[in-house]
């Protein structure tokens, strides 16, 4: 008899919920390595802190490695999305909710609260952070701060959730490499080189920390006062920091955009891009993709376009001079500066790609004047970089609250169980929007759609975490060229008929538009799709 | 204003809805028994597996229908009458039409089992079958083993879902080996493993002969015909094809063959009836194709047509080259032009196979023995760009042509593997010629300048 029946299935639970023994144990595990920090936390005080940290660290990722492990071992290689929607985790169920607020409260006590993480002014650090001092002492030479517990947190989850990712996608080699590049970026961009650099600080010496990837306006701080300052103070190395800071967004950003896309920032390099493809990755599905959501984004992240610019705007021109000849850089020429360049890029979008952006050009309109007009206010009011009536710092100090630290940090991250993982890169990143700026008119990466091949199933729209309605472009045979997508290549993995392909091409034929798809009548999809 | 009323709210009514909306302001009416909105019947298998909620399956937020003027009725159409021009719902209301669209569907087969209509015997056609599977096996303590007949693509994805949660499944499949009448031996041998893989009990060459049922009417076991084998189960799915939805239209005077008879316009025997997507059947069929062509792409190309000629602009379905695409539990396949299995080859038909020596990828290509000239091609494991093959069947490129360019066809993610000079390595062998593959370029591929 032919019978190949694997009759020694385990037959309990309901498996696309329900964890198996290992990653139960698993998870007990890593909670141990999440209870130590809990412990210091409530300042039990450990002898030997570098070796409680230590186990803490390593039981934490030991712990998120074996569940992925456990889940992915017995698995052939393909999509792994079973139960995604039953898992209350993943969503909006119980344990949704549960770990939103926790990491919400996280962030709070982080941003607003750090005495009670055990930060002391004077003295020695107490509780958590005086947990991780050794680390800290081990690379820069520093006690550790409460920004140094969390980047240390934020790489070991990059990193852990990074390997799970590998695990999940490892048929899919843009997935692989994409992660092991944000992996890379994190750790030794945002992670090693900083505090590294830290040592050469010392007598006469000083660079302000400075994380080499992360670019204005995500940076929104990187033009201010004491930071250029110390740039200008510590000689050649800190010019030429300035300068890379500035090159960064002005010239390396919009090349590497034009030939790839944004996806090369957003995707392979942003740590809160890699936080969000590996530690939020199971959240993904939870973007709003309605018509709504896209209005309501397009408005607000384009007001933090224009926020942070004139933020900065004023911030510069705030500390600038009057005297020419002291420093050929002064506050009208500054000014002057920024609206020419501003001007130069909005008469060149109206002229050359018009067509293309249609109903959007009247945002970009809009953002254009209100920028321009608060510069000419700026000129008139103030000596001080006065925006009609808010001081520069003012701003500056609203920015920080508001964006950096509420949106980005709080609801951007803590959110990530209930919004979905890019609420923060969707809804409040200036650098994206920027990127999708350039990445909409001037570049030549798209997702091609791949003739009549859509079956109009929607994996691609759920799994899209930029809330992109991937299935809309899709099913009428248009590629996607879209501002916000940040190319994480999911809807192509996803995709069960083959559809989607992220790819850089020649500028003719990226953007089309079809209403009778590939594999009608070809005189009917001529007649249909010219007389449009 | 001219009332165009279209029964059947699926790929094929919505896309004639859609298009007579751009193209007139007449008044749109759809009727549909099974769900308010339009869904993507092709996705419910990832509403059962969890990958998606069922209203990540509707195409369109609801407030579409209403902004662009069609109207959605929920009702089940019980009569029409040509003559008068009007329908008749289960709930007793009638409705008049100028012209009527029939888009009504396919149901499950079902042969005369016995007991093919106990409980927990079902098929997978409709939001009600999946609601159904939810009730029948909604985990592996109430349903501790199940059945499903028939090896075709439904019947391969109702066994991947019943495995997402780990219920025991035994596959019968007529055929000795998986969807052979369709596929090239190669090509069927490599899925058979696969399904085997994937822990799936795969029965092949074999029949269901009767299903058994317990004293409340619920089915407890099936036998197996060849071998007498009783195995004991608590569903079983019947996925041996589909057939029309037309038994409401018996008595109609439409002319029903298998489906509903159509000519190239897709007129019925009434001038101001017709019939779209899986119900309609071609007088003849056209090209290879089969009368009854129940795709989804049949039904959306159908749909772009009808719209026309209801518009005044009369145009005959003339699909162009065949494609389809399907996954088979974790292998895509895709297939441009024809490539038929041994069973069905045409006699001029020849077929050059490559198969990756591990993984689960391989192409069956199709070229005429005299000319040389490409024909088709299958893949498995390996995505390709529609419209580079499309342009090649056009042109009536030769095979040795598409294989020189096959990296322009590539349509893999970026940092793939790319597996060309193995393929033509191997057809340099098989054929002794001496091909040698060219660079991808844009230009072909966009068709940009000579
Ligand atoms: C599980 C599954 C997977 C599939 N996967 C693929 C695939 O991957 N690729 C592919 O190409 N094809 C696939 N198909 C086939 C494809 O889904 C169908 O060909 C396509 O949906 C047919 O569309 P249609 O508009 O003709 O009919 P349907 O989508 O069946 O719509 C007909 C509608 O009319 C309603 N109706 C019927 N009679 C009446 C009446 N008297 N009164 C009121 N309403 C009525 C029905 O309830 C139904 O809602 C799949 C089918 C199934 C079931
Ligand atoms: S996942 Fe693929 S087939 Fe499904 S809707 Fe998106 S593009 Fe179409
Ligand atoms: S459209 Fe695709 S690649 Fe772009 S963000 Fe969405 S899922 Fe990622």
């Amino acid at each position: 008899m032919n019978n190949t029946a694997d009759r020694s299935m385990a037959l309990t639970g309901e498996p696309p919920k329900a964890l198996n023994l290992q990653q139960k144990l698993a998870t007990l595990f890593g909670m141990t390595g999440m209870g130590i920090l809990v412990l210091a936390l409530m300042n039990i005080n450990f002898e030997n802190r570098a070796l409680w940290l230590t186990l803490s660290l390593l039981a934490i990722s030991g712990g998120i490695v074996w569940f992925s492990y456990a889940a992915y071992a017995n698995t052939q290689p393909g999509i792994k999305n079973d139960g995604v929607m039953f898992k209350s985790i993943s969503s909006r169920g119980f344990w949704g909710w549960i770990a939103g607020i926790a990491l919400t409260g996280f962030y709070i006590v982080l941003y607003f609260y750090p005495q009670y993480l055990g930060l002391t002014k004077e003295g020695d650090n107490t509780g958590l952070i005086a947990l991780f001092d050794p680390l800290s002492k081990l690379l820069s030479g520093n006690p550790a701060s409460q920004w140094f517990v969390y980047g240390t947190l934020y790489t070991v989850a990059i990193l852990a959730f990074g390997i799970k990712f590998l695990y999940k996608y490892r048929h899919n080699a843009y997935e692989r490499l994409r992660t092991i590049s944000v992996m890379f970026f994190q750790t030794a961009f945002a992670f090693l080189i900083p505090e590294l650099m830290a040592r050469l600080n010392g007598e006469g010496f000083s660079l302000p920390y400075y994380d080499l990837k992360n670019i204005w306006p995500l940076n929104y701080y990187n033009f201010e006062r004491y930071r250029v300052n110390s740039f200008i103070d510590a000689g050649d190395i800190g010019l030429a920091l300035l300068i890379f800071g500035i090159l960064s967004i002005f010239v390396i950003t919009p090349i590497l955009t034009y030939k790839y896309g944004k996806r090369w920032y957003c995707s392979w390099v942003c740590g809160c891009g890699g936080l969000a493809e590996t530690a939020g990755d199971s959240f993904r599905q939870l973007s709003d993709k309605s018509l709504f959501a896209w209005r309501v984004e397009r408005w607000v992240v384009h007001s933090v376009v224009v926020f942070v610019t004139l933020m900065t705007t004023a911030v510069i021109y705030s500390y600038l001079g009057n005297d020419t000849s002291k420093y050929w850089l002064t506050k009208t020429t500054f000014l002057i500066g920024v609206a020419t360049f501003l001007t130069a890029i909005f008469a060149w979008v109206m002229i050359y790609k018009r067509e293309q952006l249609k109903k959007d050009a009247t945002y970009g309109a809009i953002g254009y004047f209100v920028i321009i007009i608060a510069l000419i206010g700026i000129h008139f009011f103030s000596g001080d970089g006065n925006v009609f009536l808010f001081k520069s710092e003012a701003l500056r100090k609203t920015y920080s609250f508001l964006i950096g630290s509420i949106f980005s940090g709080v609801i951007g991250t803590g959110f990530y169980p209930i919004f979905g993982n890019r609420v923060w890169c969707r809804f409040g990143c200036p650098m994206a929007a920027i990127l999708g700026f350039q990445q909409r008119l001037f570049s030549k990466f798209r997702i091609t759609t791949n003739g009549g091949q859509c079956i109009s199933c929607g994996n691609c729209s759920t799994y899209c975490e930029m809330g992109i309605d991937v299935r809309a472009y899709a099913q009428k045979g248009q590629n996607i060229v879209r501002s916000s997508c940040v190319g994480c290549g999911i809807c192509s993995a996803v995709c069960p008929r083959g559809v989607l392909k992220l790819e850089n091409g020649p500028a003719k034929g990226r953007i089309n538009s079809q209403d009778v798809l590939l594999g009608n009548d070809v005189d009917l999809m001529q007649l249909v799709n010219e007389n449009k | 204003m001219e009332k165009i009323v279209i029964i059947g709210n699926g790929i094929a009514g919505v896309t004639a809805a859609r298009h007579i909306r751009k193209l007139s302001d007449k008044e749109i009416t759809i009727i549909s028994a099974e769900t308010d909105y339009f869904f993507s019947r092709t996705a419910l298998m990832y509403v059962y597996m969890g990958h998606m909620k069922f209203e990540h399956t509707q195409p369109y937020e609801n407030w579409f229908w209403k902004k662009n003027r069609i109207n959605l009725i929920k009702g089940y159409v019980e009569k029409v009458n040509p003559k008068e021009q009007l329908l008749q719902l289960q709930n007793g209301q009638e409705i008049p039409y100028d012209q009527l669209i029939l888009a009504t569907g396919s149901k499950p087969n079902k042969f005369g089992w016995p007991g093919q209509d106990l409980k927990g015997v079902q098929g997978l056609v409709s939001k009600q079958d999946l609601d159904a599977l939810e009730a029948n096996a909604p985990n592996n303590k109430v349903c501790k083993r199940a059945v499903v007949v028939g090896g075709g693509l439904i019947g391969i994805e109702l066994c991947e879902m019943l495995r997402s949660r780990e219920i025991p499944v035994t596959f019968i499949v007529r055929e000795s080996s998986f969807w052979n009448g369709v596929l090239p031996n190669g090509e069927s041998q490599l899925i058979n493993e696969h399904i085997k893989e994937h822990h799936i009990d795969l029965r092949l060459g074999m029949n269901l002969g009767e299903i058994h049922g317990d004293e409340n009417g619920k089915v407890e076991a099936i036998t197996i015909k060849e071998t007498g084998e009783v195995i004991d189960c608590q569903m079983v799915g019947l996925t041996a094809g589909v057939t029309p939805n037309i038994n409401f239209l018996k008595d109609s005077g439409i002319e029903l063959g298998k489906g509903i008879k159509v000519n190239r316009f897709l007129e019925t025997n009434f001038p101001n009836i017709f019939a779209i997507g899986d119900c309609a059947e071609q007088h003849e069929a056209i090209g290879n194709r089969r009368p009854i062509e129940a795709v989804w792409y049949t039904g959306r190309m159908m749909g772009e047509t009808v719209a026309q000629t209801i518009c005044g602009n009369k145009t005959k379905y003339n699909p162009g080259h065949w494609f389809n695409s399907a996954k088979f539990l974790d292998v895509e396949y895709q297939t441009y032009g024809w490539v038929f299995s041994e069973r069905n080859k045409k006699e001029y038909e020849k077929h050059f196979h490559w198969r990756h020596p591990e993984e689960k990828v391989c192409i069956t290509m199709a070229y005429h023995a005299d000319t040389g000239k490409f024909l088709g091609l299958n893949t498995f494991g390996i995505r390709m760009r529609h419209e580079v093959f499309d342009r090649w069947l056009t042109e009536e490129c030769s095979a040795d042509y598409v294989l020189e360019h096959l990296k322009d066809a590539n349509f893999d993610p970026e940092f793939y593997k790319a597996y060309e000079n193995l393929i033509v390595a191997k057809y340099n062998t098989d054929t002794g010629s001496h091909i040698q593959t060219k660079k991808k370029s844009w230009k072909r591929i966009l068709s940009l300048g000579a």
